[in-house]
């Protein structure tokens, strides 16, 4: 009862929203770096918020289901195939026990998120089911995923009502260019006005350096005043710090606790999955908004999330239209 | 608190500077805020970083905007907590000194013109504060190293350094919680695991608190390695006084 992994694809974890508590202690929160793609993802199973996923980075596992289940695809595009034959994503799908899916290269994204109704079985460490790779705790065994590694399930399969309309439509991720917008501060008096200037209206790209815990941009010098240094202090997720070199490296998932380097700014949280999903050479421009207005847009994505709980909750309309519904109910008998 | 800047991280976070150095007082003064945090649970907080000189409060925007934490840590902040003494703790660490144990005991022994006693009993003469923890899980930055002991980092750091190693790195010591990289003199090794996921508490210390380094021999080394194999080992902690 679980799923056997034929291949692991590039860089596969499993990751929920992270283990949070511990960083007074050194800890890093790690956790899913798309929260938007991971929420839907959870959502359309009626999973809990905090359910353990797969993340798949830019090119995705292959995965033999060994017991049947209903599971949810999100995020990149990685042109996901069930039996050879291709899978929709943004949708509840059954599994047979035997079933093989398959993900391939990112088409348009970098990260896809698989979900499941049954419940990846991963033990709770700290708090937490998401994997510290620079730790080697949580997840499975502390690591990525390997070949012939086997991840069984919590429950059997659950029935789902509803389950016709348990569809949303696909976010589409920008292509070649990125607004970030951003939230002054803590550390932006350490900029001169120039630097300031620098940063909001130039261009920068997205390098090669681009994993996990952070990604590293390229593009004009940022001035800074005396010194980029600062004392250690905290960091956030989407913190933008700015060491001596001038240019911005933003801070992600597996971010470290504490850093010595001026934070001009940080990326609103509704903001981080445009960039997690960007690719590099993705020219990203930054755009700065107050505090209230990120806040603002945060919890408005909230009331989007609950809007899409709701509108799969429905009975499907087009359960009217007998070839639709013979479409995705086949898969059940086959 | 005049001097306390209360600074925006994000939409999801604030940063709470006291003043730009690093001294044992500005370190109490946020130790003594997050025990208050702690003991007045402000809703809505999800996590903190207290750094050198800095706190980072996390907090959840649909609990809690912006301007309400805000008012909240400057509420806090009015509490005088600068002369409770919150009670000291003092965490004994068993470090086994020199020898394969400490394979740069001699480097730092000639760098400070002494002999690795002098080095093992000054090394041990004290209790160094806690001032954060960071970089890796339970590594903590401890202030208060002598100069005397002061030491450059190796040249070529070493590719992998044994989880309870106890170095010394410029004007800072400590010990590895992990397995890692690092270019740290090594001076010697602990057999207690500073940090365990397993276990129920699996970090020893918090910032505020000290660690005071006690040397063993070779075989009482062996002797509490056992002992925390078999989760049976508990440090030593002193309470309130030195």
């Amino acid at each position: 009862m679980g799923i056997r992994i034929l291949k692991p694809g590039m860089l596969t974890t499993v990751q929920d929203l992270g283990r949070t508590g511990y960083q007074s202690q050194g800890f890093g929160v790690t956790g899913v770096m798309d929260i938007r793609s991971f929420k839907i993802a959870n959502l359309l199973l009626d999973n809990p918020e905090n359910e353990p996923v797969l993340e798949a980075t830019f090119i995705g596992p292959k995965l033999e289901f060994t017991s049947e289940t209903i599971i949810a695809i999100t995020g990149a595009d990685m042109q996901p195939t069930i039996n050879k034959k291709p899978a929709p994503m943004y949708t509840a799908i059954y599994m047979h026990k035997g079933d093989i899916l398959q993900l391939n290269s990112a088409r348009s994204g970098s990260r896809t998120y698989i979900a499941f109704s049954s419940y990846l079985d991963i033990p709770v460490v700290m708090g937490s089911r998401s994997t510290n790779c620079r730790s080697h705790i949580g997840g499975f065994k502390g690591r990525k995923l390997k070949e012939e590694d086997y991840i069984g399930f919590r429950i059997k399969r659950r029935y789902l009502p509803y389950f016709l309309s348990r569809q949303v439509e696909g976010d589409i991720f920008e292509e070649e260019k990125v607004t970030l917008r951003v939230v002054m501060g803590p550390q932006d008096d350490h900029f001169t006005k120039q630097g300031i200037e620098t940063f909001l209206n130039e261009e920068y790209m997205v390098t090669a350096d681009f994993d996990r815990m952070g990604c590293r941009l390229e593009g004009p010098f940022i001035a800074y005043k005396d010194t980029a240094d600062i004392i250690s202090d905290g960091i956030t997720f989407g913190s933008v710090q700015v060491p001596s070199h001038g240019k911005p490296i933003i801070l992600l998932a597996d971010r470290q606790t504490t850093g010595g380097y001026a934070k001009i700014a940080t990326v609103a949280s509704v903001d981080i999955p445009k960039l997690v999903q960007a690719k590099t050479d993705y020219k990203v421009h930054f755009q700065a908004i107050s505090v209230q207005e990120a806040q603002r847009l945060l919890l408005e994505e909230i009331k989007e999330m609950d809007e899409l709980r709701k509108l799969i909750h429905k009975p499907c309309k087009e359960v009217l239209d007998s070839r639709l519904v013979a479409k995705r109910v086949s898969t059940l008998f086959e | 608190m005049q001097d306390i800047r209360i600074l925006t991280a994000g939409d999801s976070a604030i940063l709470l500077e006291f003043g730009n150095e690093i001294s044992p007082d500005i370190n109490r003064r946020i130790t003594n805020l997050v025990q208050l945090m702690k003991e007045q649970h402000v809703e809505g907080v999800v996590d903190v970083i207290p750094a050198f000189c800095s706190l980072l409060v996390s907090y959840d925007p649909r609990i809690i905007t912006y301007e309400e934490i805000k008012t909240r840590m400057e509420q806090l902040l009015r509490v005088d907590t600068a002369s409770e003494e919150n009670e000291k703790r003092v965490i004994e660490i068993p470090v086994c000194y020199g020898g394969e144990y400490g394979p740069d005991m001699d480097t730092v022994a000639k760098h400070a013109n002494m002999t690795p006693k002098e080095v093992i009993a000054l090394h041990s003469s004290k209790d160094y504060l806690i001032y954060m923890l960071g970089f890796l899980p339970g590594f903590s930055y401890l202030g208060g190293l002598d100069e005397r002991l002061h030491t450059p980092r190796l040249a070529n750091p070493r590719i992998k350094i044994s989880a309870g190693s106890v170095g010394i790195g410029g004007s800072q010591t400590g010990i590895y919680p992990l397995d890692s990289p690092g270019g740290w003199q090594l001076i010697g090794m602990t057999p207690v695991k500073t940090y365990d996921p397993d276990r129920e508490v699996p970090i020893l210390f918090e910032a505020g608190d000290y660690i005071r380094f006690v040397p063993v021999d070779e075989a009482e080394y062996d002797r509490i390695k056992e002992l925390v194999e078999r989760n049976e080992y508990e440090c030593t902690v002193h309470k309130g006084g030195a």
